[in-house]
């Protein structure tokens, strides 16, 4: 029997999942669904799990979909933001999660990623990002650093990578975050805080890939790869505590953005407000 | 009965007023000449109605957005032409697999690639049936007049609902940027089908079964208490993926079936001046009303003369051709492309009544006269 | 039994467990140990039911649960 967690928000029957041994994917699902249990349990939240819709594309990350115990769907290769478009606009009372990987949303999906940024639909997208196409066999992805290898770079990526989390900062999202496999209790909060406010929130969740990307960098097992995580990302409290001098090297496990920019359904429902009113106006003239 | 009014009307406008007439609320789509009426139309109308219009930023995001929508609940629709029809492809093929009714709109233009794309042609007719990959099934309806557009876009919808699947509505440039005056049916008379629902209590989680002699599944939408799965990997009853070739090859089996098995329901034709005719001309869409002049010339010049024409373009109405052919001497295919529906005109007849073809694929459309000639020429 | 009241136990399950190694690296107490590729709780114990395993536990195969009064 698994936990009482797990037996209530997964489909254990189809568990244990597919995922290698060591996939941080395991850990970045069970965050999801802490964050969305401690939101139903929010007094002011109140979410009601019958209107959670978790949305995937394609790839390691996007199994994810079929394992959550909630309204879920399975789309095409980097259109899961496109499809969770559809269910957001056509009815806003849902909430829709994007479970997505890196090159699912930012390579074959990057268009649809920076748009539903720029509208600041009310969607929550979090990011497995594994740096590499593990359901193919570690093909580099955009976010695999230059001069790491993939079996499509053998001689090294020459490629420059993405930073997700920026780039749906810079098309206009309001929430924006960088999590990790290893910062689980960090990653439940930025996931919680992303599922809550209205607009566009983006979780970009460092994933580990032992299998293809550790093993083809030598980065070691799944145990190393979250070391690393643990040595050079440092969770919000403590990284604005450090100095510029003790910052070098370490990445921010934390909010990048916060705004409160217009969401795009409520500001759509506003002009149809107006063309409604406009309609009437003309028909007592 | 009070007098019904006359409007001038536009094709590509009679497409939005009619799928709105059949409960369209959500529109997702991205420009694309000779379409984007449609799009210009539904962004002025779907507010007016409490509808949802998005410009997507691309064709691709499109087709996913309706599906999402669709998902949800929401009849949702888009429209485009040849290259973005070609775009929307992958995802035709998972609102097949994931059986989820839309209804995909395409406006067809001329040529392969950017081709022309102000000017008219049928090319698309063999993209509409295999234009995704893999064994699907498909329907697709062809209009050929404004009116009919309004009433075969409300029947796109019934038939996407009725069988859970995306629905072809294989316009033409002719068709889309034609303006005459229509009539409009009285709303209250219009038909208009809801996807079945199950009223599952929650316990029951194979979303995808259906009972002995049934075909299509019966799930509620997104957020109703059913929490079911979707995936265009095959899949079993609860909508989880398998690698069981038994239960894939069920699947793949029942999709095609639910079309197979219902051809009496979804094919519709239209039969002009057939009764006593020897030489049919077979035709779909926007060449079908130079066909019935030259039929009607042909008639008046004593050649017994008439029209068969599918309106349900895909499945083929290949049975009710054939009912013809003992007394048919002579099939003339006329179609505005290189060749494509007489192949399945060809398959149909299968060699017992003669089968000759009348193209055109310059941009320009077929006048009447060109095929009274060649039916002259068939005769002499 | 009411020694064990409000107390928890750690449960494994070591069919789901792929023997990955994580939760024995991350142990604070150095509790777990991974035999015949699955995890297992040391025989002199030390476990503080910290959670800290199920938490990073990717395929959820080891777990607190909370003890019935």
């Amino acid at each position: 029997m698994p936990s009482e967690l797990i037996h209530q928000f997964m489909r254990i029957d189809h568990l244990p999942h597919i995922w290698c041994a060591g996939c941080g994917n395991g850990i970045i699902m069970r965050d999801v669904a802490v964050a969305i249990k401690e939101l139903m349990e929010d007094p002011e939240v109140r979410l009601n799990r019958e209107k959670v819709v978790i949305v995937s594309g394609i790839g390691c990350s996007s199994r994810a979909a079929g394992y959550m115990d909630f309204n879920s769907i399975h789309t095409t290769h980097g259109r899961a933001i496109a499809f969770a478009t559809g269910i957001k606009f056509a009815n806003p009372e849902l909430e829709v999660i994007v479970l997505t990987g890196d090159g699912d949303c930012s390579a074959i999906g990057g268009n649809h990623l920076i748009h539903a940024a720029r509208r600041n639909l009310g969607l929550t997208v979090v990011t497995f990002n594994n740096d590499i196409y593990g359901m193919t066999g570690g093909q580099y992805s955009p976010t695999t650093p230059t001069g790491d290898k993939a079996t499509t770079a053998p001689y090294g990526n020459v490629d420059r990578p993405f930073d997700i989390a920026k780039l749906a900062a810079g098309a206009g999202a309001s929430y924006t975050a960088r999590g990790s496999a290893y910062h689980v209790r960090e990653t439940i909060d930025l996931i919680r805080q992303g599922i809550k406010p209205e607009g566009f929130s983006l979780i970009d969740v460092y994933s580990v890939c032992p299998t293809y990307y550790g093993r083809k960098n030598k980065k070691g097992d799944a145990v190393e790869m979250l070391q690393w995580q643990k040595e050079h990302m440092a969770p919000a409290v403590r990284y604005y505590s450090m100095s510029e001098e003790e910052r070098k090297g370490k990445l921010l496990v934390g909010a990048l953005t916060h705004n409160n920019y217009p969401e795009y359904t409520e500001e759509y429902e506003k002009m149809v407000q107006r063309c409604q009113a406009d309609m009437k106006a003309k028909a007592h003239k | 009965m009070a007098k019904k009014k006359v409007v001038l009307m536009q094709g590509n406008e009679a497409c939005v007023e009619g799928a709105i007439a059949a409960g369209m609320r959500f529109y997702a789509g991205y420009p694309i000449t000779p379409s984007t009426e449609i799009a210009e139309q539904c962004a002025v109308r779907l507010p007016q109605v409490g509808g949802k219009f998005i410009q997507m930023e691309d064709e691709l995001a499109s087709i996913a957005a309706v599906l999402g929508a669709s998902a949800a609940g929401v009849k949702a629709m888009t429209a485009t032409s040849g290259p973005g029809f070609s775009l929307k492809q992958e995802n035709i093929g998972y609102g097949a697999m994931a059986e989820i009714p839309c209804v995909v709109v395409d406006v067809q233009r001329s040529g392969p690639s950017t081709g022309l794309p102000t000017s008219p042609s049928q090319g698309d007719y063999m993209q509409a049936r295999w234009g995704t990959h893999g064994d699907h099934p498909v329907i697709a309806i062809s209009p050929a007049t404004v009116r009919e557009v309004y009433d075969l876009i409300i029947r796109a919808f019934n038939l996407s609902e009725k069988y859970r699947t995306p629905v072809i509505f294989l316009m033409d440039e002719i068709v889309g940027h034609m303006r005459e005056g229509v009539e409009l049916p009285n709303p209250n008379d219009l038909i208009i089908n809801k996807r079945k629902m199950s009223y599952h209590d929650g316990a029951n989680k194979q979303c995808y079964a259906v009972p002995e002699g049934e075909y299509v599944p019966t799930m509620k939408p997104f957020g109703q208490g059913e929490r079911y799965n979707i995936t265009g990997l095959a899949h079993d009853e609860s909508g989880f993926p398998t690698n069981d070739n038994a239960v894939a090859g069920a699947l793949y089996t029942r999709l095609m079936e639910k079309i197979d098995h219902n051809l009496d329901d979804i094919v519709r034709v239209q039969e002009y001046m057939l009764e006593d005719a020897e030489t049919a001309i077979v035709c779909f869409g926007g060449t079908t009303r130079a066909v019935m002049t030259a039929v009607q010339e042909a008639r008046a010049a004593g050649m017994k003369v008439g029209m068969f024409r599918p309106i349900t373009v895909w499945p083929f109405p290949e049975q009710k051709l054939r009912s013809h052919l003992s007394r048919l001497k002579k099939l003339r295919v006329v179609e505005h492309n290189y060749g494509q529906m007489v192949l399945e005109v060809q398959r149909a007849v299968a060699g017992q009544t003669p089968v000759e073809f009348l193209g055109q694929v310059n941009g320009t459309v077929i006048p009447p006269a060109a095929i009274l000639e060649k039916l002259k020429e068939m005769e002499g | 039994m009411s020694r064990v009241a409000g107390r928890k136990k750690l449960v494994i399950e070591p069919a789901w467990c792929k023997g990955c190694g994580i939760c024995v690296a991350f142990c604070p107490k150095s509790a777990l140990e991974i035999v015949g590729e699955k995890v297992r709780l040391k025989e002199d114990g030390g476990c503080i039911m910290c959670g800290l395993c199920e938490m990073r536990c990717p395929d959820y195969a080891i777990y607190l649960e909370n003890l019935e009064e």
